[in-house]
């Protein structure tokens, strides 16, 4: 009896002990915070995706805290809304910034873009831009190894099998740019978010002139500025035998869509055009698959 | 015992399919396209403009900087575009197209193949016209030469080394070239030698080419300083560190040149080019390509005007095969896959191989089994298994600390995986990103 008695004393005295030192440790390291930021770290979506630039959600709360004001930061995934919960709980004032969603800026798929050549090096769009032009001859088209969607964190991009080209989930993405800064080819831009999802973009990176441009892919921008001559809202700016949209500017009015003899400008998610059947120019790639639909839904 | 280097290193099969066919003179193409980057460096600024006549060896771009090349035209014709074009990798670069009108040559150029032995231009002059002749490494890397011969202040070499292993499968044109004009290739040697002040030079070559070894010991017993030494017959003994370290036991430290162990290292074709240059006045207009496969019908080393495309080079050799998997410029462990046979023969381009389908294919990636078959290869003393997934990861910066830039992307340790992973493919764009990291450090 004695000994198990002994045994609960002498164990409970050390842990008290043990305690003691450890409080008193604690209280000598203490390492003083901001209550704040705990406060800030729970209104952000706790992703740790780093799309706002900073290592981790806690980091990204420590900057907003420390900053005098909330004018360069932003966190893509929360949007506005987390934005606002930030600058309420610090008393500082947010900026108005437009949601954004990524586009692939490519529709170089197997029926646009023949292949001339076949590639089996390590699967991955880094390492073969860094080795040669790809397996098509297109020197800045999307390589179709996939680098953007191995680093989504969110299952936003899949690649559709059919084309070859990643697809973006508009619902899903959340404009956090780890896809941007993968792409070696700089194809994906982030893109206003507008109604409905909707979005009107050139689908080619293309600079080369128009004629060399479209003998190594059908849909290519061939720079004929066409569809610069017909904007009415400035929207677009011609470049390097490049068209490209301002998503700020733009007014989703979808006149350049049916200019564009290369059909190289998208639209998206657009009802389809009632007036004139015939030029019905809505991407059947760009559009998810139903069984992909079902799932966001659920 | 014969020397060779300690650490890592394989056997790949030899095919030396062509080690006894002489080399032959390739008949002139239609038109060449010359690239204005055929080297290390800064590409080459073009002084000749559309419409104009050259004549072979004629300058059609200057170099650019100390680190680059001058290139000259390779025929004489018209000069009908300067444009981007594709080159080796598929990506466009500058070239200049000229279409080919006779085989008329400038007067300077001595065509004789009279041996000159007799080095009677001073050290500046010979360095002056090596470097007017745009010379590059023709072992493949094309590092401009004259930049290797102007040693860095304070820097001393005692050693010269000719480089005449050749240690990759297939490649023959070396071997050829010290047969055929080794008397040449000895005076190239003590060309450099008066340049860069040495006494001795070794000539290094592997064991599989005994006929080379006999004739130039033949020829070299009564030259002072230089001798020739057999090798053991290894990959990648052909690369200037491991080289040195197998001919005089001189470790070059990481990231040092080879001069801060007094040596340099030159290849027995840019010893021949130098004298081509310095005695005969000719600049580099052409070069030994080994073209060669088990499928091709006359595997062969030809010798090949700059520009000429490599279809035409490949038709010479009895046409493409049929069941064709890869075309690959340069050896086959370390050449590169064409996607295109419309490119041009370069100053790097050591030979053109055809690699039937079924030998192409990469077998399937599966998971690593840590059998450190990879660190046992590495002639550079690296872990190649550790290396590739924190290129993946992208932790460049412990990919700085483990050495990557020592890496000679030799390619040994994606041989010999058993587990068929692609750890040269990583490691080379690690390389790539640290270098970036450390540019923008400075």
């Amino acid at each position: 009896m004695s000994s198990v008695l002994i045994t609960i004393l002498s164990l409970s005295s050390m842990g008290i002990v043990a305690a003691i030192i450890l409080y008193l440790v604690a209280q000598k390291f203490k390492v003083l915070e901001n209550p704040k930021i705990d406060d800030v770290e729970d209104a952000l979506p706790a992703t740790n995706c780093g799309g706002c630039g900073y290592p981790g959600c806690r980091n990204f709360a420590e900057v907003c805290v420390n900053s005098d004001t909330l004018d360069d930061l932003y966190c893509p995934v929360g949007g506005q809304e987390t934005m606002d919960i930030v600058a309420n709980l610090l008393g500082k004032v947010a900026l108005q910034t437009d949601p954004r969603v990524a586009v692939i800026r490519c529709s170089g798929s197997f029926e646009n873009r023949p292949r001339t050549n076949h590639y089996d090096g390590a699967s991955s769009c880094a390492v073969a831009s860094a080795l040669y032009v790809g397996d098509t001859d297109c020197p800045v088209g999307c390589l179709g190894m996939a680098d953007c969607v191995v680093v989504c964190d969110f299952e936003a991009i899949y690649m559709d099998d059919k084309t070859d080209l990643p697809v973006v989930i508009d619902d899903k993405c959340t404009a956090c740019g780890a896809c941007v800064k993968a792409c070696p080819r700089d194809i994906i831009e982030l893109r206003k978010r507008n109604k409905k999802d909707r979005q009107i973009f050139v689908s080619c990176i293309n600079e080369e002139k128009g004629g060399i441009a479209k003998k190594y892919c059908s849909v290519a921008c061939t720079g004929c500025t066409k569809c610069f001559k017909v904007c009415e809202f400035d929207a677009i700016t011609m470049g390097n035998n490049l068209a490209f949209i301002d998503s700020d500017k733009c007014v989703l009015c979808r006149k350049c869509v049916p200019e564009c003899p290369t059909d190289a400008i998208l639209e998206i998610n657009f009802l389809p055009r009632k007036t004139k059947p015939d030029k019905e120019k809505i991407i059947p790639l760009n559009k998810i698959p139903e069984k992909v639909k079902t799932d966001i839904k659920e | 015992m014969l020397r060779t280097f300690r650490k890592g290193g394989i056997h790949p099969a030899d095919n030396k399919l062509t080690e006894k066919n002489p080399v032959q003179i390739l008949p002139l193409p239609e038109k060449v396209t010359i690239p204005l980057s055929q080297h290390v460096g800064t590409p080459a600024i073009p002084v000749v403009n559309r419409g104009d006549k050259v004549k072979v060896g004629q300058l059609v771009a200057k170099s650019k900087g100390f680190v680059s090349a001058n290139i000259h035209s390779s025929v004489s014709g018209k000069v009908v575009k300067i444009d981007s074009l594709p080159d080796l990798t598929g990506y466009k670069k500058p070239a200049v197209v000229i279409e080919v009108e006779g085989d008329e040559w400038e007067d300077s150029i001595i065509q004789s193949t009279d041996l000159q032995k007799d080095i009677t231009l001073s050290k500046d002059e010979i360095l002056e016209k090596i470097r007017e002749s745009g010379i590059v490494g023709l072992g493949g890397a094309a590092f401009p030469t004259h930049v290797k011969l102007i040693l860095p202040h304070g820097k001393k070499a005692d050693v010269l080394i000719i480089n005449g292993v050749e240690c990759e499968p297939y490649l023959t044109s070396d071997h050829r070239l010290m047969i055929e004009y080794g008397r040449e290739m000895l005076v190239g040697t003590h060309i450099l030698m008066k340049v860069l002040n040495v006494r001795k030079a070794m000539i290094g070559i592997e064991n599989n080419k005994a006929d080379a070894i006999n004739y130039l010991k033949g020829i070299s017993s009564y030259l002072p300083g230089i001798k020739v030494y057999p090798l053991e017959v290894k990959y990648p003994q052909g690369s200037e560190k491991q080289l040195i370290k197998a001919l005089t036991g001189r470790e070059v430290p990481s990231r040092k040149l080879p001069v801060d162990v007094g040596v340099i290292v030159h290849n027995v074709s840019t010893a021949y080019a130098v004298y081509e240059a310095v005695q005969k006045n000719k600049p580099l207009i052409n070069r030994i390509v080994t073209v060669s496969g088990k499928s091709l019908k006359n595997p062969s080393n030809f010798v090949v005007r700059f520009g000429t495309s490599v279809q035409f080079l490949i038709e010479a050799a009895g046409g493409l095969p049929e069941n064709t998997g890869k075309v690959i410029s340069g050896g086959l462990m370390m050449g590169k896959a064409l996607n295109s046979l419309d490119v041009p023969v370069i100053k790097g381009m050591t030979g053109i191989l055809i690699v039937p389908g079924n030998e192409t294919k990469r077998k399937a990636i599966e998971p690593c089994i840590r059998c450190s078959k990879c660190v046992t290869v590495c002639p550079m003393g690296l872990e190649p298994y550790l290396l590739m997934p924190l290129a993946q990861n992208e932790n460049f910066y412990r990919l700085e600390n483990e050495m990557v830039l020592d890496c000679i992307e030799c390619g040994s340790c994606s041989y010999i995986c058993p587990a068929n992973r692609p750890l040269l493919d990583y490691i080379k764009l690690g390389k790539v990103e640290v270098n970036k990291i450390i540019r923008e450090r400075k």
